[in-house]
């Protein structure tokens, strides 16, 4: 499981920097969003993955050196809120930006920074 | 208790500032707030030096599981300078363009992002740590954003892309130093790693936290997202932004390569000492080659950075010293300019320097603000940079490292080079031909106010300058020998 979740978290990653680079503002948005969930899914693995086990344990429930980590899912889920606030910020400028310019094209942009 | 106070006073005025609608009430609100907090730090730094390090937990959890906050003598003084900057900005605010429009919103952000700052200064945790750096990138956002213009809209889109990518190398590194150590807490960690003989393992992150802070600092390879914004917002945020954010990540740099980073000195010293080279120069020189106030002087915040990162390569107690002093020095003067070129703009109504001149006649007390961040940035005499620079120089002598420390030397002269340009050109010389004479604006005193605050911390940072440096010393000893730091945190 490990393993697939790794492999996973390097194609978000390529992906996500692919979309980065293009010059769509949307498609920058969508990067962005691969790339944040590449990020909480590595945060997410260092807790270790342990299938079938209880969450809450008492003093006779198994060890704890047998479960995962809960910590990491707790940051998960705090980066997870954090990304999603972003990412509808960002959407939010963009919509701004295309309903001024009608383009979704950073390079049709350029003629109005020049001084 | 009064550890709280610097992130307890912003969340109140931010709460204040969501009802506020009227712009007047909305300045006395903000300027009250600023003052607040100026004095809650003024005693934090008086409780510092005489009591030393202050730690509490949030929540009531143990040290290393819950949340510390921990102000030692370096977080102290950055968050005296930083409210000082605050006051000044604060009054500085009632010139904002479109004013009845966005006054009380720009407050309500102002807050909210010195929420952020000082939430950086004091946390003792690494995680609790990026959240902080998120709410001030929100509001920076916002803030950037704050008059919706097209200019503003796309250079703000460079602007977010650099810093989210920023923060994403920041959490990735979060995730792997905890599989790699199992804890958050910075002292903790620090505690860990000092007793770990593999402890090189934790380059990966190590590097991964470099690149989130060198973006936030904007060090050299990693800076292009600081000009190509800086000079769209309004001149009260970019002064804002100019004098504190980058600074935090200049904090956040010095606090992990002296706590807990510090296992494989040769890489790392190297590196930092390449990177501060490069920084002070390309930095400086961008900045020799441009006409625009706003981006030579943005250009020129880079230049300084790199000698922050030079003074924490060097990595004696001095040298430490010298880079806190230099950017105690720093955030001081480099907002007090672009304060500067706000009130030139709005005698002239442009921040070209080809459509300026002729304010030396028409406002020499202008120039008398000017020349003070200005003088002080090249580094004269009495004043703070003079002694800022003197120290980091010293130190890299006295370490050993002529070329790094002569190439400091030179990049010197490219600072004095630019303010010698805009003294020039914006002062000295004659009013261009192509500018029609336009309607001579007067300022008053309280739109001088925030550049006369600074100015004068700037002076007395000069004049008392074997007092603050014998803080800093103090602050950089307790960082290169945290034993205090690790009693006081892990024994709450």
């Amino acid at each position: 499981m490990e393993i697939l979740l790794a492999i996973l978290v390097g194609v978000l990653y390529t992906a996500g920097v692919y979309m980065l680079l293009r010059r769509s503002i949307l498609k920058f948005i969508i990067g962005i969003i691969f790339l944040s969930n590449a990020t909480n899914l590595l945060v997410f693995l260092s807790a270790g993955i342990v299938p079938g086990e209880p969450v809450f344990v008492d003093a006779k429930g198994p060890m704890t050196s047998t479960l995962a980590d809960p910590l990491p899912q707790a940051l998960v889920l705090t980066a997870v809120v954090i990304g999603f606030g972003i990412v509808v910020y960002l959407l939010a400028v963009k919509y701004r930006l295309f309903y001024d310019t009608k383009t979704d094209d950073l390079d049709q942009l350029k003629p109005t920074e020049e001084e | 208790m009064i550890a709280i106070l610097p992130i307890l006073i912003p969340v109140v005025f931010m709460i204040i500032h969501l009802v506020i609608r009227k712009p007047g009430l909305a300045i006395i609100s903000g300027v009250t707030g600023s003052l607040v907090l100026l004095i809650s730090s003024i005693a934090i730094v008086h409780e510092v030096f005489t009591n030393g390090i202050m730690a509490m937990v949030v929540g009531g959890w143990e040290a290393p599981s819950g949340i510390s906050i921990v102000i030692d003598q370096m977080s102290a003084l950055f968050l005296l300078v930083s409210s000082v900057i605050v006051v000044a900005i604060s009054i500085y605010a009632r010139n904002f363009e479109n004013k009845s429009q966005y006054l009380p919103r720009f407050y309500l952000f102002f807050f909210s992002l010195i929420l952020g700052i000082n939430g950086a200064f004091i946390t003792g945790d690494i995680f609790n740590m990026y959240v902080w750096f998120e709410v001030m990138l929100l509001s920076s956002f916002a803030l950037m954003n704050l008059g919706f213009s097209r200019q503003q809209m796309r250079s703000a889109i460079k602007y977010m892309a650099l810093n989210l990518v920023g923060s994403l190398f920041f959490l990735a590194g979060i995730g792997l130093l905890y599989g790699k150590t199992g804890t958050l807490n910075m002292a903790h960690l620090a505690e860990i790693l000092m007793n770990d003989e593999q402890s090189i393992l934790i380059n990966t992150s190590a590097m991964l936290f470099f690149l989130a802070f060198g973006i936030k600092a904007a060090v050299f390879p990693l800076h292009f997202w600081l000009p190509a914004s800086y000079h769209t917002p309004d001149i009260t945020v970019s002064s804002l932004f100019a004098g504190i954010l980058t600074k935090v990540g200049v904090y956040a740099l010095i606090r992990y390569f002296t706590l807990f980073f510090v296992h494989d000195p040769l890489f790392w010293h190297s590196l930092l000492f390449v990177i501060a080279g490069l920084t002070m120069v390309i930095g400086g020189m961008a900045a020799a080659s441009r006409y625009e106030t706003r981006k030579i002087l943005s250009y020129h915040i880079i230049s300084q950075i790199g000698y922050m990162i030079f003074g924490l390569a060097i990595f004696t107690p001095l040298g430490i010293a010298g880079a806190i002093f230099f950017a105690l020095h720093n955030m001081l003067a480099k907002t007090n300019t672009f304060v500067v070129s706000g009130l030139i703009s709005r005698m002239r109504g442009s921040y070209s320097l080809k459509d300026v001149g002729g304010l030396f006649k028409e406002s020499p007390f202008l120039a008398v603000l000017f020349i003070i961040p200005a003088f002080a940035l090249a580094g004269i005499p009495p004043l703070s940079g003079f002694y800022a620079k003197f120290i980091l120089i010293k130190a890299g002598f006295e370490d050993g490292h002529i070329w790094i420390t002569a190439i400091a030397i030179l990049a010197s002269m490219l600072t004095l080079y630019s303010m010698i340009k805009i003294w020039n050109e914006a002062f000295m010389k004659k009013v261009p031909a192509h500018v029609e004479h336009k309607k001579i604006v007067r300022l008053r005193f309280l739109d001088l106010l925030p550049s006369i605050i600074l100015g004068g911390a700037t002076i007395l940072m000069g004049i008392f300058a074997a007092t603050v440096f014998d803080f800093t010393l103090e602050a950089a000893e307790s960082l290169l020998n945290p034993v205090h730091y690790l009693e006081e945190v892990l024994s709450k």
